[in-house]
């Protein structure tokens, strides 16, 4: 029986000030609900512009449920359409990536489209004379999203029309991209080396939480970076420390060293862990690396940048980004208890390729379906899945190192579940901030 | 000497390293691989570079122990219960054969089965080794395994095609 569709009340109901319920892990209603309202009203993360660096480049996606293609209609115009024929309903842009040229053909009746998406021609025309189809919808082309916004290369929409602006939404949470950016003597990242995509049989919003759980490395982990500890002090004495081992072992740090590494979380729902320090802060130097950033940015400038160690900021609602280690992750939501996670990597344009194989290493190691990290991850995700159908207790707690009266941007104990929190109360706005102007108009 | 590497004793190789695998002999599979050797898995149909382009596993002889070593762990939660997996070969193609160098390269099409709990997914795709030789014994230089889906989404895979 719906009952949340349309009801602020119940759907608000569901978060307290230290718990949140399981129906938002595991209702199928509210899942079409963040569909609807949540991926609409937010600005959703889309992909970034150096995957179509020409005009008529294009990249196909979604944005939370909706099919949609991002398109270079013009150097410096990119495009983000709902990649769905007017005509029949046909996915125009089939592949992942590719060119189409000065404009779209929909491969059931060649229907074109301009790469804004207008409609530009249909075979045997003159069919539709004195047919009113001007007055159809069809004629008006492929859908734009709502607004996009090409922040620094990455490109974000929010597919409806009206609502929060790009600004307001993110604040000062785009310092994390800024610093990532910056870490390019040239200022200029690349999408480089490949996607790794991942099944996971659980709610995307498991995690997103989980990207500022510090409380779970050395639990969870303990297995996989725990055991590449100790075989690696079996080396004979001497031997270099690989970049792997370097990778893995920050992972079973103890306690305290997350507690004062430090959160910080921003408005809306954005947050990020290691704010004084991070699993990414020892990472050997790469020679030539330091001397390129120092060139271009001088001394001063290039030690604050490579200083900024910050470990995972999310950007509310599905997007995570490690700016040392330059990843990007996507959690695609498909069903209440499925998910796709996409992890991207970049180039730093003008540093040397050791940083890309760092990057590269990192992201195969950590990310990968074949990742022993990521498999005790998603086992636990999915116990969680499983076990949340459980009547026993109704609410998942997110009470640590709560202070009551927690609001606006803020540093905080790097244990700390605040950052969770910040989401789920970003999750009840956005989930019902669109239904209130409903019942406004 | 060099007569004693068989086409026929290479194909063995093969079988073996497989049937190792099958057996959760993990140790004894490790024991296969040359002190450099790599076990790779490539993301991309015809990847030719580990370095710039992503893998799904590219690893030592090190990797692969911390991955073994973790198999047998006590809060390894992802192996509770434990995996099981099978191998179906088809008949090695012998490719490359070097006496002289000690080096020998097959490629064999197979399916592979992973399971847990009450789940059985099968992968399909082709290995490519390449062998050298060290005195008597043959050993790997490089299993490389390339899924004929190598770019698709997957779950959990835990064990070693």
């Amino acid at each position: 029986m719906p009952c949340y569709q349309g009801n602020p009340d119940a759907i608000r109901a569901l978060v307290r000030e230290r718990e949140v319920h399981k129906d938002l892990f595991t209702s199928a209603e509210l899942f079409d609900v963040e569909m609807r309202e949540l991926f609409e009203t937010c600005w959703v993360y889309v992909g970034h512009a150096s995957q179509v660096p020409k005009p008529g480049d294009f990249y196909t996606t979604t944005v939370g449920d909706q099919p949609v293609v991002m398109v270079r209609h013009a150097p410096d115009d990119i495009r983000v359409l709902h990649n769905r024929c007017p005509h029949k309903g046909v996915k125009i842009a089939g592949e992942a990536c590719g060119h189409t040229g000065k404009f779209f053909r929909c491969p059931y009746h060649a229907w074109t489209f301009k790469t804004d998406g207008s409609l530009l021609g249909i075979p045997l025309r003159k069919g539709y004379e004195n047919t009113g189809f001007d007055e159809t919808e069809a004629r008006q082309g492929m859908a734009s999203v709502g607004a996009v916004r090409v922040y620094r290369d990455f490109v974000f929409c929010r597919l409806r029309a009206e609502g929060i602006g790009f600004e307001a939404f993110f604040g000062e949470s785009l310092s994390t991209l800024d610093n990532m950016v910056d870490r390019s003597p040239e200022g200029r990242l690349e999408v480089a080396g490949g996607v790794l995509r991942y099944l996971h049989r659980c709610n995307w919003k498991m995690l997103v939480d989980n990207q500022t759980d510090t409380c779970h490395p050395m639990v969870a982990h303990e297995s996989s970076a725990g055991t590449a500890v100790r075989v690696w002090e079996a080396a004979p004495p001497g031997t270099p420390k690989p970049m792997a081992v370097e990778q893995f072992s920050p992972f079973v740090s103890p306690y305290e060293f997350f507690e004062r590494m430090g959160i910080r979380v921003w408005d809306n729902g954005h947050g990020h862990t290691g704010v004084a320090d991070s699993i990414h802060a020892a990472y050997s130097p790469v020679p030539g690396y330091g001397e390129a950033m120092v060139a271009a940015y001088g001394e001063a400038r290039a030690k604050a940048i490579l200083g900024d160690v910050r470990h995972n900021t999310v950007y509310f609602p599905n997007i995570m980004v490690k700016g040392p280690i330059q990843t990007l992750r996507v959690f695609k939501p498909l069903a209440a208890d499925r998910t796709l996670v996409e992890s991207w990597t970049f180039r730093l344009v003008g540093a040397p390729d050791t940083l890309l194989e760092r990057t590269l290493m990192y992201n195969r190691l950590i990310n990968a379906p074949t990742s022993v990290v990521g498999h005790d991850d998603l086992e636990v995700y999915e116990r969680s899945q499983e076990a949340l159908a459980s009547r026993g207790r109704e609410w998942v707690n997110v009470a640590r190192l709560y202070e009551g009266e927690e609001s606006g941007t803020a540093v905080v104990n790097g244990t700390s579940e605040r950052q969770m929190r910040n989401q789920y109360h970003a999750w009840a706005h956005f989930m019902t901030v669109g239904m209130n102007q409903e019942v406004a108009a | 000497m060099i007569g004693d590497i068989t086409t026929e004793r290479l194909i063995d190789f093969v079988y073996g390293e497989s049937a190792l695998l099958d057996e959760a002999r993990w140790d004894d599979w490790l024991n296969l691989f040359a002190a450099d050797g790599i076990y790779w898995m490539p993301l991309t149909p015809g990847q030719q570079d580990a370095r710039l382009q992503t893998s799904l596993l590219h690893e030592d002889k090190l990797l692969l122990k911390i991955r073994i070593e973790r198999l047998n762990g006590q809060r390894t939660f992802s192996q509770q219960p434990a995996s099981r997996c099978h191998h179906l070969l088809q008949t090695p193609r012998v490719q490359a054969i070097d006496h002289g160098a000690g080096r020998y390269r097959l490629r064999t099409a197979f399916h592979y089965v992973e399971t847990r709990r009450d789940e059985q997914t099968l992968y399909a795709g082709w290995f490519t080794h390449e062998l050298a030789r060290e005195g008597a014994h043959l050993f790997i230089k490089l299993k490389r395994v390339d899924l004929v889906n190598s770019d698709a989404a997957f779950g959990n895979l835990q064990l070693f095609m």
